[in-house]
């Protein structure tokens, strides 16, 4: 009972700021949200879903403080992306580029109120992904977020649109829209950590024969924690891809649910993360469901620990019955360079179809001394071997992001941040 | 050149001594081979030369122009010269063969307080000796031995050799694993690094190698010991009789 005061406590904190914010299209979605959470409650370490993260520092009144942040230069430049820049969870409108480009519409959720299309969306994909998972972190990010860009992608879009996070001290809840029509396509990069504690949603409709590609780096201090949400509902001949990597941070936990709604759909999540320390811990957990047939999904999560760090993986295919010809493929790994670190996987497959192909597995192991012998053995440095070895793992990650520049892009910026990691 | 002496190596989790007291020098220019049963010592030797983990080294020293080796790292030793061509390569998936190349070649001449070598000088060296080695550029592509064929590896060992320009190449039974025509390439490419001033100690269980890749000095090892050395006239001995009288001389 005590418990439960505690954290109606918690959530009547949290709740408070939904006047402030519950206005224009996304209103009866922020109210309803905010139902939702207050039904749910705010998930604690008992919860079956949190088994191996601890929600702690996310539900909290008030984020833990983080010093001063080294801003990390953006990967990607030479893409010559449409930059929005975010500081401290704020639109920066004089640092951002206009809020226009060919083939697209872009506003913010802030200037909501006559953006119907985004109405239809905010917080609809949200609400679905609460099935069979109640995700009440998602809920409050749908009712309480203050700002976020909605993004309409009605052609096919060349040039990338880049968020850019400049971290201050802020507790941050952005929350994106995207919206691709029938055989549009949209690039979409993020780079950087929004606050001190973050709680992000982005919720993308591909329509028919759309095209989605999301890739995000993230890097930040050890003091910061970072909860986000991908949500994403597919129709026909649609293409999903999104990519995260991610180094440091005290709490990062990536959750990805993807709908699969219509036929011969592909879609592909991965990510990398390196981590350094006690204090880092890393979880990716992913939901597509197939409810089509001749789909394809594919899940690929790599992750390189040491001195203590802690990774996690929840991942899961679910076939519906009618969803024939499915093929699923679902691995995570993780290297781990010593005793002190762990890595906890919970792959699940659950099929209900009986003509699938569906593959998942699930390694954790050590560097392998023999190979790093032979580098050592021509000359190569042990701290450089090991380097080598390591982006070698990783490799396998890094290979779904199919643009080479920029997975070149995002090679770089792992080679950078192993080089310059703590400890 | 190299010089072994009195050296006593025991496993580091086993209570096994499997080197008890070797003595070898080679000079300036000059080929040996160490020939010899199965479980003798030969790779044994090649590890510890070149530093490989899970040895303990009880008594004895191994230099290399003086300089000791056994307290060295691994790279330390290659940067000071100390090449083994291994057995079994190792296959390094992920790791660009040419990454590898190049990272080795630059981390010793860096070592070696010499200037890195500059891509397109690189890449030149590389073709040149890999042409020479019959070596195909996809290759050089690859990851580092994945999917290469017996004969393939072995001769990419030679081309690593032929880049780092080692003073001292081991050759872990090189021959093994290899086809008539893969031997003679792989032994072609290791005459063509005879200058007089290399050396090369030559790991084999068979005198075949030997006919290619001419010694100057032939040693049998048994049971951890250097226990007969000749000219080139014993490998052949032991070709024709086994190594029966040998071990039973020494035994």
């Amino acid at each position: 009972m005590a418990l439960a005061l505690e954290t109606d406590a918690l959530l009547a904190d949290r709740l408070a700021g939904l006047e402030a914010v519950a206005k224009g299209a996304t209103q009866a979605a922020r109210r309803s949200a905010a139902a939702r959470v207050a039904d749910m409650g705010l998930p604690t370490r008992r919860d079956e879903y949190w088994k191996f993260t601890r929600p702690d520092a996310l539900t909290v009144a008030e984020p833990a403080a983080a010093g001063a942040l080294n801003l990390d230069e953006s990967p990607f430049d030479a893409a010559n992306p449409l930059t929005l820049v975010f500081r401290d969870g704020m639109f920066d409108a004089e640092a951002s580029d206009a809020l226009e480009g060919e083939n697209l519409t872009i506003d913010l959720l802030s200037a909501a109120a006559d953006i119907h299309w985004a109405g239809e969306i905010y917080g609809t994909l949200e609400t679905a992904g609460q099935t069979p998972v109640a995700r009440p972190l998602a809920a409050l990010n749908t009712a309480l977020a203050t700002e976020g860009v909605l993004i309409h992608a009605k052609g096919k879009v060349e040039r990338p649109v880049l968020i850019r996070y400049i971290a201050g001290e802020a507790d941050v809840i952005l929350h994106h829209v995207v919206k691709v029509d029938e055989g549009a396509s949209l690039t979409l990069l993020e780079t950087g950590t929004p606050g001190t504690r973050s709680n992000t949603a982005l919720e993308v409709d591909v329509a028919k024969e759309g095209a989605f590609d999301h890739i995000r780096t993230q890097g930040r201090d050890h003091e910061r924690g970072l909860l986000s949400h991908t949500f994403a509902r597919m129709q026909d001949d649609a293409e999903f891809k999104s990519f995260m990597l991610t180094a440091n941070g005290t709490l990062t936990r990536n959750e990805c649910v993807i709908e699969i709604l219509g036929d011969n759909i592909s879609a592909h999540v991965g990510g990398a993360a390196i981590g350094d320390g006690k204090d880092f811990h890393h979880d990716d957990t992913v939901f597509i469901t197939h409810d089509a047939v001749h789909c394809e999904s594919r899940q690929v999560f790599k992750k390189v620990l040491r001195n203590g760090a802690t990774g996690v993986f929840q991942g899961k295919i679910l076939v519906k019955p009618d969803a024939q010809k499915t093929d699923g493929y679902q691995i995570s790994q993780s290297l781990l360079l010593d005793e002190d670190s762990q890595f906890y996987a919970k792959p699940e497959l659950e099929i209900y179809a009986d003509d699938v192909a569906c593959s998942h597995g699930s390694t954790t192991g050590a560097i392998d001394e023999t190979a790093l012998f032979y580098l050592r053995s021509r000359g190569i440095e042990r701290r450089e071997a090991q380097e080598l070895l390591v982006l070698a793992f990783l490799a396998e990650a890094l290979d779904e992001i199919a643009d080479d520049d920029l997975r070149a892009a995002v090679q770089d910026q792992l080679e950078f941040w192993l080089r310059n990691l703590k400890g | 050149m190299l010089e072994i002496k009195n050296l006593h190596v025991k496993l580091e989790d086993e209570d096994k001594e499997i080197l008890r007291g070797v003595n070898l020098t080679v000079g300036e220019g000059e080929v040996h081979a160490i020939m010899g049963p199965n479980g003798s010592g030969k790779s044994t030797t090649s590890y510890v030369l070149s530093g490989r983990d899970g040895y303990e080294v009880t008594a004895g020293s191994a230099t290399l122009d003086g300089e000791d080796l056994l307290d060295l790292d691994p790279e330390e030793r290659a940067a000071l010269g100390m090449f083994l061509a291994f057995q079994y390569p190792v296959e390094i998936p992920g790791v660009g063969n040419m990454t590898f190349l190049r990272t080795a070649v630059n981390s010793q001449r860096k070592a070696r307080g010499q200037e890195e070598l500059s891509a397109g000088e690189f890449l030149k060296e590389v073709r040149a000796i890999a042409k020479d080695l019959k070596i195909d550029p996809e290759m050089l592509k690859r990851p580092v031995n994945v999917g290469f064929s017996g004969g393939e590896k072995k001769r990419n060992e030679i081309l690593q050799m032929a880049m780092l320009a080692p003073k001292m190449c081991v050759l872990d039974e090189t021959d093994s694993g290899l086809d008539v025509d893969a031997m003679k390439l792989v032994s072609e490419g290791v005459n063509a690094l005879r200058d007089g001033k290399r050396s090369f100690l030559v790991i084999t269980h068979y005198q075949r190698l030997l006919d290619h890749i001419k010694p100057d000095v032939v040693h049998i090892m048994y049971n951890g010991k250097i226990i007969k050395s000749g000219g080139p006239e014993l490998a052949l001995e032991v070709e024709n009789n086994g190594y029966g009288d040998l071990l039973a001389e020494a035994d």
